[in-house]
């Protein structure tokens, strides 16, 4: 007769799991990584003179140390900003005070009717709170995306972010760039 | 009729806990897959502001990670302050803190190491401009403003 071989005891195995559990559950944490990203310029070189741009083609916006907006020198509240940035960026009556305007030829769009040579000039105070600063990034950020996924709509009839084709992401990305340039900071309000 | 009488004791059966190792292991495995080991401890409170045009951060081997915000503890005062790894740091200490990131990295990967910068949403800016100075200065070009997805709150 074959000698039985006594069952192992699996009943302490389930407690075993769960303090393995809880530990890992103590130990991590469910990381979002998301952000708004950006490339900062490279430092200035003294000698070298910035640019001139017109001030037509230059969209300012000031955020003060109380979190108040002056976009194009007019005071401004964080709802109209998108719309503001929109019709800048777009310029659809051709006005003389939003940037010049010219028919751009890009493979695969076409020809498109796009700013020469338009800027977002963001300054802030060193009093600014960081949320008010990512808001308004966040605006920025909103208008040149809904730009750039009306453009991939109206050309491939899908939005930008669902565009696979990595030649028309570049060529989206080209009409439409993210140019937010950001003054060297000041020191306006004190502290 | 005595044939469908019932056999044995009425006493319930135990239940059979033998899969139930194996389902909290999936549990175990599922949640070691979704998070990630924390590295740093905070010093600093950092409560990241809300907005919905945010991006996943690729490639989290490539992320080096600065914290702003104000200490936990009050006896540090409330001025925001800069943590780096598990240490609070000045201003002056972010170049040396890239180029140790930089160096832990392969060659070819050195160009696409993103600053991810988690700050505290009460923040002032004055410090957040001049951590940013730095990274002009070192080429650490590629940021990130560390945001959670959400509406953001309008004032």
């Amino acid at each position: 007769m074959a000698r039985k071989i006594p069952q192992l005891n699996t009943g302490s195995m389930a407690d075993i799991s769960f303090l393995l559990l809880t530990f890992f559950l103590l130990t991590s944490s469910i990381n979002t990584d998301m952000g708004i990203t950006r490339r900062l310029p490279p430092p200035l070189d003294p000698s070298v003179k910035p640019p001139e741009i017109k001030q037509r083609n230059i969209f300012t916006v000031l955020i003060n140390q109380n979190n108040k907006l002056l976009v194009e020198n007019r005071p401004s509240d964080l709802s109209l900003l998108k719309t503001q940035t929109k019709e800048f960026l777009t310029n659809p009556g051709n006005h003389p005070d939003l940037p010049e305007m010219e028919t751009k030829s890009i493979p695969y769009l076409g020809d498109l009717y796009l700013p020469k040579n338009a800027v977002i000039s963001l300054k802030n105070d060193r009093g600014t709170s960081y949320e008010m600063y990512v808001q308004v990034q966040n605006e920025l950020t909103k208008a040149i995306n809904e730009l750039r996924d009306e453009l991939s709509m109206e050309k491939f009839g899908v939005k930008f972010g669902q565009l696979t084709n990595e030649d028309y992401i570049e060529a989206v990305k080209n009409a439409i760039p993210i140019t937010i340039s950001e003054a060297e900071p000041e020191n306006v309000g004190g502290k | 009729m005595a044939r469908f009488k019932k056999k044995g004791s009425k006493e319930l059966p135990g239940i059979n806990t033998g899969s139930m190792s194996d389902i909290i292991f999936m549990f175990l495995f599922f949640f070691m897959v979704i998070t990630t080991i924390r590295e740093t401890t905070l010093f600093i409170r950092v409560r990241v502001p809300q907005a919905t045009e945010v991006q996943k951060l690729e490639k989290k081997s490539l992320v080096s990670f600065i914290y702003i915000g104000a200490p936990l503890q009050k006896k540090m005062g409330t001025e925001s302050r800069i943590q780096l790894n598990d240490q609070y740091a000045t201003v002056a200490d972010i170049q040396e803190f890239i180029t140790k990131e930089r160096e832990a990295r392969d060659e070819a990967d050195r160009k696409l190491l993103t600053t991810s910068m988690k700050i505290d949403k009460e923040t002032r800016m004055g410090i957040v401009s001049d951590v940013k100075q730095e990274l002009r200065k070192i080429g650490a070009f590629k940021i990130n403003y560390s945001a959670a997805k959400g509406k953001a709150v309008k004032k």
